[in-house]
């Protein structure tokens, strides 16, 4: 009995770990979502950061094609990861609009200049108050906002080459 | 370069900790007397590594080297520099160097500073402490790089969470950090005794400084971070049951058993099972408690999505050395010569009873904390709130203090029923007068039992002092009185806060005024205010109270980097109280809301937590002196 209460307390700590393991090993979904899912663009318009693209407002969406709004900035290291998926969802075809954070026009067009430029429309957010109030707290993240204008999907960090058929998928089914 | 230096510090030291290991190994088990003289030096020059990788860290966030990846990750160039230094280890790599660090640095004061174990025992030490290392230094190495470099480098770094850009909060991490490495060293006292076979009043004496360092700075850290998040979260509590909270209480409860414990262990040679099975739970629970923090298993499950191999990794770590310790202790523990015994009624019998409570309420934090995670494996979110821990721990603590009046004032090894009470009846009168006089006011059970009891243990703690003559009285013997004094003090703030604070939530136009309590709250006007990189909205509120009036400024402030939104709360400190109050969102139409509340004693709380750290500080002097002297003595001899 005695030398049986000796090893209860591993007997614990063994169950405890299992515990915790099991945890470790579930896998737990990436996505999280979103409140602005499933609503429509709050209204804003911003005015344009570069010379030769236009600013962007909330009118530009919902006009019956589905578009991505990509939040990013210059001084954005994981943005410089996403550009590649960025240029490739634009060859195919997919319109993207950009929301430029907290950030100056030299700085984003030697960010394009050296990154690629995806963007048909570049706003500047320069109070990140048109980010506040599309629920995003960091940059980068992209909205899929459908033909009407209303958000459908929201990805929260850069977008990864595997997350490109899930958004190409999302943009077709808004359509 | 200086990242590279810092990497090259950390590589060595972690091959230090494998030599260390494998020599103590060596002069354990075979007895090699020439080896034996290395392992302290090899200790301490380990230590010294790791402070020096852990200063190249604390250099290249000063420096702002943006093409270290931490730095850019955790760090912005416009930051005040304080943040700068403080963000070495505001980040998940750095807090993990500075842990490694003071484990190494607890190595080599172990090294250094320890003469009275015997020398078989102390080499098992600090073997075992450099296996706790080397674990830590592999984990840096292998899958948490904090030099590692990002190319290219940006032109600047993504900033620090700024409800971590507080004074207070840049030095709370070490000192928790203290704490808990410091418990390092109880265990592997613990396993270190349990090799060598050598458990006894002699080994307790040489661990308890040791237990008594680490239980200061955890007091301490945890007071310090219950007043950071009364301030600075504007929720206006004090205790909020959070998992990270909980994550530092819990080896504390551990640690304050343990303290206890040992004293029994060093005066009267008993307990000594429970005494080895408590350092070993006792920094099980701290590393359970960096574990919860550092993998995010709690706070939010996706933290192991991100990266479920650090988590893996440190629990693998957990499960070698807890499980190890664990079953060392069965396979050992039953050789050990048992100690003396004991009457029920007596010091000892009274703190057999604090540990078991303390055990019990460390129980239930434990399982209140995983319950979610166990639930999770069953498919169910949930989270256990306050609603459960006050429940489940507020009688069993309260039934605590009342074991912690009485233990005091009991005879070692055996007393008389009768003759306790007698001695108990000044702080029982107390207890009694104070509960009759909260009657009329009823604040209901918890909180009256609570102030209740704090009266009687105010008097309690101070009577081991009654007739004694004051100035040949043990620096250690004032140092229990102070800290036993605190817990009332403290009980005493919680249980008045919890009984009598009035909270008003309203939305006011400049001019307009609200009562709480004893105060008439206007609101003055609202401006804008630029700080060093943030910008607020800043209210004006007039407090007036009698005749007296004062104002107070509390902001909603906006962050850039990252963009964050905090509360600044502004708290008017007076003799009999708080009055804390938080500005909210505008409505719109010129109207603000504002929660205002007023706290009376609520500052009793933290004054009560200073006492006990103090008191334990005392404490350490005084064994430390008289050890000491102890030594002296015998070297005379």
């Amino acid at each position: 009995m005695k030398r049986f209460a000796l090893w209860a307390p591993l007997a614990i700590f063994a169950l405890l770990f299992a515990v915790v393991a099991s945890g470790l090993i579930r896998p737990a979904s990436k996505t999280i979502k979103s409140a602005m899912v499933g609503k429509p663009l709050p209204r804003f318009s911003l005015p344009a950061i570069v010379a030769d693209k236009p600013g962007v407002t909330s009118a530009t969406f919902g006009q019956g094609q589905p578009r991505l709004l990509n939040v990013f900035a210059s001084w954005c290291v994981p943005c410089i990861a996403e550009a590649p998926q960025l240029m490739r969802l634009k060859a195919l075809g997919v319109p993207i609009d950009g929301l430029a954070v907290r950030d100056t026009g030299p700085a984003v067009t030697a960010f394009l200049k050296r990154n690629g430029d995806p963007y048909a429309r570049i706003g500047s957010d320069a109070q990140s108050t048109v980010q506040l109030s599309l629920g995003s707290s960091g940059v980068p993240e992209t909205f899929v906002i459908d033909g009407r204008g209303v958000v459908v999907k929201q990805v929260i960090g850069d977008i990864h080459a595997d997350d490109v058929p899930a958004i190409l998928q999302a943009v077709r089914d808004a359509q | 370069m200086m990242a590279e230096a810092g990497l090259a510090a950390l590589w060595l030291a972690g091959a230090l900790a494998a030599l260390q290991l494998v020599m103590a190994a060596m002069a354990v088990a075979r007895d090699r007397a020439e080896v034996v003289a290395a392992v302290r030096p090899v200790a301490i020059v380990q230590g010294v590594l790791a402070l020096l990788a852990m200063a190249a860290l604390v250099w290249v966030f000063l420096d702002s080297d943006m093409s270290v990846k931490l730095v850019v990750e955790n760090s912005h160039s416009a930051k005040p520099w304080i943040y700068k230094f403080a963000g070495a280890w505001g980040n998940h790599e750095g807090s993990m160097l500075l842990w490694v660090t003071i484990l190494g640095l607890a190595g080599g004061a172990v090294a250094i500073f320890e003469r009275s174990l015997p020398e078989r025992t102390l080499i098992a030490t600090l073997g075992a402490q450099a296996a706790i290392a080397l674990g830590f230094y592999a984990f840096l190495l292998f899958s948490s790089n904090p030099f590692a470099r990002i190319v290219p480098a940006p032109a600047d770094g993504l900033g620090l969470n700024p409800l971590l850009q507080d004074p207070g909060l840049a030095f709370h991490p070490p000192t928790l950090y203290t704490g808990y490495v410091g418990l390092s060293v109880a265990f592997s006292f613990a396993v270190g005794a349990l090799v060598t076979r050598d458990v006894g009043p002699a080994f307790a004496r040489a661990m308890r400084p040791w237990v008594l360092i680490a239980w200061i700075f955890l007091t301490l850290g945890i007071t310090a971070g219950s007043y950071w998040a009364y301030y600075e979260l504007g929720w206006g509590g004090w205790w909020f049951w959070d998992p990270v909270e909980n994550a530092s209480l819990m080896p504390w409860l551990a640690a304050t058993a343990l303290l206890h414990s040992v004293t029994v262990l060093a005066t009267r040679d008993g307990l000594r099972a429970w005494t080895i099975m408590l350092a070993v739970v006792a920094f099980s629970m701290s590393m359970i408690g960096t574990f919860l923090v550092r993998s995010g298993i709690l706070t939010s499950v996706h933290a192991f999505a991100v990266d479920p191999e650090r988590g893996a990794f440190i629990l693998a770590l957990l499960a070698l050395y807890i499980g190890g310790a664990l079953a060392l202790f069965a396979g050992r523990i039953g050789t050990v010569r048992a100690g003396t015994t004991f009457d029920p009624v007596s010091r000892e019998g009274g703190l057999v009873a604090n540990n078991l409570l303390l055990s019990v309420i460390l129980g239930i934090v434990l399982i209140g904390t995983l319950y979610p995670i166990v639930a999770a494996g069953f498919g169910v979110q949930l989270s256990v709130g306050p609603p459960f821990f006050n429940k489940a721990a507020g009688p069993i603590a309260l039934l605590l203090v009342a074991v912690m009046a009485v233990g005091p004032l009991l005879r070692w090894r055996r007393d008389d029923v009768r003759a306790v009470i007698l001695r108990a009846a000044g702080p029982i009168v107390a207890a009694v007068l104070v509960a009759l006089a909260l009657l009329p006011i009823w604040p209901g059970l918890l909180p009256w039992a609570g102030l209740s009891l704090a009266a009687g243990l105010a008097v309690a703690s101070v009577a081991p002092l009654w007739k004694r003559n004051l100035r040949r009285t043990p620096l250690f013997t004032y140092g229990m009185v102070l800290a036993h004094l605190g817990i009332a003090v403290s009980l005493a703030g919680m249980a008045s806060d919890s009984a009598f604070t009035k909270e008003t939530l309203v939305a006011v136009r400049a001019g307009e005024a609200a009562r709480v309590g004893p105060y008439t709250v206007t609101l003055d006007g609202i401006t804008p205010v630029i700080g060093e990189n943030w910008s607020a909205l800043e209210a004006r509120l007039t407090a007036r109270r009698g005749d007296g009036s004062r104002i107070l400024r509390p902001q909603l402030r906006f962050f850039a980097n990252p963009p964050t939104n905090t509360n600044e709360s502004a708290i008017l400190t007076v003799l009999d109280g708080q009055l804390y109050t938080v500005l909210g969102q505008p409505d719109g139409q010129g109207r603000w809301q504002l929660r205002l509340w007023w706290k009376p004693f609520v500052t009793l709380i933290w004054l009560g937590g200073a006492m006990i750290a103090i008191g334990g500080l005392l404490s350490l002097l005084g064994r430390v002196r008289r050890e000491r002297r102890v030594a002296l003595r015998e070297s005379w001899a």
